[in-house]
This record gives C-alpha cells, sequence and structure tokens, in this order.
C-alpha cells in the first residue's frame, strides 16, 4: 500500500479504493481545522460526482464519512510525468466542462491530474466550489497556468494548447482574458495604498 | 569586497554595507505615516530629505573609499520612492567610480535569508505590507507559487488596526492583542490552488468589530485565520515540490504567532524552519547591498542608461547564476 502524503490529506492508495483522509492540522487552531477538514471533505464528494456529471473523467465516490472519503482507484500515470500540448489541450476542454457545469477546481495542477487509458482524470477536488462567475474561474485558469511555469519549459506552448481547447469546448474567452489580468493584478504597485 | 546598498521601495529608508561575511553597518530612517496609511509622494518626499543624512552617517562609520559596489533596490515598489533611491545610487556611483547594481527586492529578501540562516533551497514565504508570496528556486530562477489576489498580510493586518483605532504600524498591535483574544470567530478563509486573498476577511473582521466583539478577539481570529491561509499554501508548496526547509522573510516575519504555526507545520512533515535576524527580515538596505554584491561577483552590472525604477519588477525576471 502506497500512502501519499499531501498538502493536505492522507491518501492510502489500496488495491482497488484510494482512501482520502484530511489529517488535523496541529498549527491551525482546532475549530478552524475541525471546520475545514470536515467541510472541504463533504464539498469535495459532492463536487467529484456533479463533474462526473457534467462529462469530467473522476473516480466514483464509494464512502463518505467526516474527514474521509473512499473513491475508486484510478490506475494510470500522473499528467506531471506525460505533460504534451495534446494533453494540455484536453486539460482546457475537461476544464470548460467543469466551468459550464459551473465547477471551480481550485487546485487544477499536473499532480492533480491522472492520464489513464487516454483520458484524463481530474482528482483532488479539494478545493473545489461552485460560482458561475468569471473571476473564480480565471483564477481557476491562473492556478493551472501557474503550475505550468512550475514544471515546464516549455510552458508557454502548454498554455497555448490549454487556450485553444477551453476555447474549442465553449469555455469564455472573457476567462482567459481574466487569468491574464489576475497575473498582471497580483503587483505591488497597484496594491500599495489599500 | 564591500558592496552598500539603498533600500526604499515603500515606507523603509535604509543604507547597509556588507562584505562576504557579515554586516558591516546598517543604518534606518524609516518613514512613519502621520495618519492613515503610507501615501506615496509623502514617502518619497521623506526619502529624497533624509537620504543624505543617512548616508553621511553611513560614511561616519565606513570609510567611502572601502566601497566597490553600489546597489539599489530597483523594484517592485512605489515609483516615486524607487527614483529618490536610484537617483541617489546613481550619483554616489558615480562620485565613488565604482559599478551600480539594480537589485529585484524581494530576491534581496530571499538572498539575506539564505545568507543568514543555514537554509539551502527553501521554499520561501515572503511576507511584507504589499508582498505575500510563496516562492522557490526552479533552475536558474526563483518562482513564485502562490501568492496574495489582493492585498499584502501587512497592508491586512495595517487596515484592520487602523478600522480599530489603533495607529500605523498596525501588525505588531494585532500581535500584542491577539496574545490576549479568547474566542475564535470564523472568518472568510480563501485559498485558491496555491494564492489567497485577504480583503474579505478584513472586511468580515471589521464587520465583527462594529458589531461589538472585543478587539482582542478580533485580533486573535483575524491573525488564526490568515496565518493558517500562509501556511497551508507553503505546506502544499513543500508537498509539491518535495523540499523540506521553510524561510520566513519579511516585515511580517517578525510575528511570532506566524514563526509558530511554520514550525510547527514543519516540524510535523520533518522539514526545516529558517528565520533571519529581525533587522535582516523586514525591508533595508543590508540586503540590497548583499543580493548586490553576489550579483556583481556573478558578472551583473547595471549601466546607468539601464538604471531605471521597475515598480513592476518580478522575481522572476531576474536570471540567477549563482548557488
Ligand atoms: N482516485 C485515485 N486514483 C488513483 N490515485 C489517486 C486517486 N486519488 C488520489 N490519488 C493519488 O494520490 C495523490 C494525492 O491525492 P490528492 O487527492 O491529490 O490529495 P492532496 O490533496 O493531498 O493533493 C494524487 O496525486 C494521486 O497520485
Ligand atoms: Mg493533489
Amino acid at each position: 500500500m502506497k500512502v501519499h502524503l499531501g498538502g493536505e490529506a492522507e491518501v492510502k492508495i489500496l488495491d482497488d479504493v484510494v482512501v482520502k483522509k484530511r489529517v488535523p492540522k496541529r498549527y491551525r487552531i482546532e475549530k478552524l481545522d475541525r471546520e475545514l477538514r470536515f467541510r472541504r471533505t463533504k464539498m469535495e464528494a459532492k463536487i467529484i460526482s456533479a463533474a462526473r456529471r457534467a462529462g469530467v473523467p473522476t473516480p466514483i465516490v464509494l464512502d463518505v464519512e467526516g474527514d474521509t472519503i473512499v473513491m475508486e482507484r484510478i490506475y494510470g500515470t500522473p499528467v506531471k510525468n506525460a505533460m504534451s500540448e495534446d494533453i494540455s489541450r484536453e486539460v482546457g476542454r475537461l476544464t470548460a466542462k467543469l466551468h459550464k457545469a459551473n465547477i471551480i477546481h481550485g487546485d487544477i495542477t499536473p499532480m492533480n491530474l491522472i492520464l489513464s487509458d487516454g483520458r484524463i482524470y481530474f482528482i483532488d477536488f479539494g478545493l473545489a466550489f461552485f460560482d458561475n462567475k468569471v473571476e473564480p474561474m480565471g483564477v481557476d485558469v491562473h492556478v493551472y497556468f501557474e503550475s505550468l511555469k512550475a514544471s515546464f519549459d516549455d510552458w508557454e506552448k502548454l498554455r497555448d494548447a490549454f487556450i485553444e481547447g477551453y476555447l474549442e469546448e465553449g469555455g469564455k474567452e472573457e476567462v482567459i482574458v481574466r487569468a491574464r489580468e489576475i497575473e498582471e493584478r497580483g503587483r505591488y504597485v497597484e496594491r500599495v495604498n489599500m | 569586497m564591500i558592496a552598500l546598498g539603498i533600500e526604499g521601495t515603500a515606507w523603509s529608508l535604509s543604507i547597509g554595507v556588507v562584505d562576504e561575511e557579515d554586516v558591516i553597518v546598517l543604518e534606518n530612517d524609516p518613514y512613519i505615516p502621520k495618519e492613515g496609511g503610507i501615501h506615496p509622494r509623502e514617502a518619497s518626499q521623506h526619502h529624497s530629505e533624509r537620504l543624505p543624512s543617512l548616508l553621511s552617517r553611513v560614511f561616519e562609520k565606513v570609510d567611502k573609499s572601502s566601497i566597490d559596489v553600489v546597489a539599489f533596490s530597483q523594484g517592485p515598489g512605489m515609483g516615486p520612492c524607487l527614483r529618490v533611491v536610484a537617483t541617489a545610487a546613481r550619483l554616489l556611483a558615480v562620485k565613488l567610480k565604482k559599478p551600480l547594481v539594480g537589485v529585484n527586492h524581494c530576491l534581496a529578501h530571499v538572498e539575506v535569508g539564505r545568507w543568514k540562516t543555514e537554509a539551502k533551497n527553501p521554499v520561501s514565504l515572503y511576507v511584507s505590507g504589499g508582498n505575500s508570496q510563496v516562492i522557490a528556486r526552479r533552475g536558474n530562477r526563483y518562482r513564485v507559487f502562490g501568492e496574495t489576489l489582493d492585498i499584502g498580510i501587512g497592508n491586512a493586518l495595517d487596515k484592520l488596526a487602523r478600522h480599530m483605532g489603533l495607529k500605523h504600524p498596525g501588525g505588531p498591535k494585532i500581535e500584542e492583542l491577539a496574545k490576549k483574544g479568547k474566542d475564535y470567530y470564523l472568518l472568510p478563509y480563501v485559498v485558491k490552488g496555491m494564492d489567497f486573498s485577504f480583503s474579505g476577511m478584513v472586511t468580515a473582521a471589521q464587520r465583527l468589530y462594529d458589531s461589538g466583539v472585543a478587539r482582542e478577539d478580533v485580533a486573535f481570529s483575524f491573525q488564526e485565520t490568515a496565518f493558517a491561509m500562509l501556511t497551508e499554501v507553503t505546506e502544499r508548496a513543500l508537498a509539491y515540490l518535495d523540499l523540506d526547509e521553510v524561510l520566513l522573510v519579511g516585515g511580517v516575519a517578525a510575528n511570532k504567532r506566524l514563526q509558530e504555526m511554520l514550525k510547527i507545520m514543519c516540524g510535523d512533515r520533518g522539514a526545516k524552519f529558517y528565520v533571519p535576524p529581525r533587522e535582516l527580515a523586514g525591508d533595508n538596505g543590508a540586503m540590497i547591498a548583499y543580493t548586490g554584491l553576489l550579483m556583481y561577483k556573478h558578472g551583473y552590472q547595471t549601466p546607468i542608461e539601464k538604471s531605471y525604477v521597475r515598480p513592476d519588477f518580478r522575481i522572476e525576471d531576474v536570471e540567477v547564476n549563482w548557488d
């Protein structure tokens, strides 16, 4: 059995199921810690199912209890180790499907995408939420671009391929524009008087 | 080799002189707003009035002729302040007939931290008034993995403090009040991937205060929530990049509760936690001097005609060719 200790959860990869438990964090106050772990677990399970209904490959949720989700195990390779322009384009298409269903993933990074039998599975909806506004969609796309920048030298090509796929699937142009703006906005000079 | 560095991107005005080993002199003359937050023009006036006397104070302690390199913070920061600093640095370099090096302010925070702690390849959490970023090196660049989508944590603390009738700088006062807080109130906890946002939290905390909640509890709730967000994102970067060191830099690095939370997080995942001495964690001239020295030794120089200010200077823009 493999145990993956991620940013917030302990993920046990068993033979056919994956058990994801949000472990308590000692650094934060208990009331906040509990609130975050339970809220995120419930939300994650709900959104995994909604995403699947929107046509995005996700693992099937088998059980949810408190801070723990049991889900189907997806056999495959993390996209981090298999990235290409074609894959990034498909990530763009699938992200557009999520957004059309008002799902914001919140953490679209090559580590949270698994390539399996030619399909790209979105896992880790730990930070996901429902929203129909341009801003969070822009942030969603921005997060993906930042993660490309962080991991791949040819991130610009991968970004452009994503944009193609995103628009092709009916994602809004203004979301892409907003993603660029968010990158610009994260700057000192415009924030200093707040 | 000896370098002199001038810092003045925002409220801080500071000159440091360093050699490869240590800080030789560090002199400060910060701008403190009379009321409200920082006013860029007032700050730049302060800088231009005080720079000459600050420089003479430095040259009472070190011999002018011993300086080999003149470094200055070229950005990011407030345009008017940056211009004052750049002008002074150019004049000094010409007068001393020494090379000039324009330094990225964020890079300087990280490099001085690596210099004065044992951190080698850390995830850096850089928290100051205007900036809040999670930074790590990838190849020959530093990259920002996460950052605030609106205001910096320092400005958020100051804004809340002002609302509760506390004078600038509010950060330390919030820290003191928070120690006496008992009841925790939930506030909007906004982490989006590796990015985060504080403005909604400030508004909610202000409303809490207006509804009659004690200042101590507001301060406590605010710190617990905001610092948990920063710690969470730092941990995500550690996990994603598979690194095992955290370096805390910037003015807000002085906050003991933030230090404690990061220390606990690091302890629990077997990572090491570092924070430079207080006077080098916040904005200071020594970090500019040190980074200028480092860059000069690795072939960098900024010709006068390229020494224009860069208010939007990003840490990613600097190619890093040193270890
Ligand atoms: N359903 C699944 N099938 C196969 N592997 C999975 C599945 N869910 C998670 N994993 C693996 O575990 C890792 C961590 O899970 P994830 O849900 O992303 O948690 P975290 O929030 O800690 O990142 C993933 O990167 C992936 O490699
Ligand atoms: Mg994950």
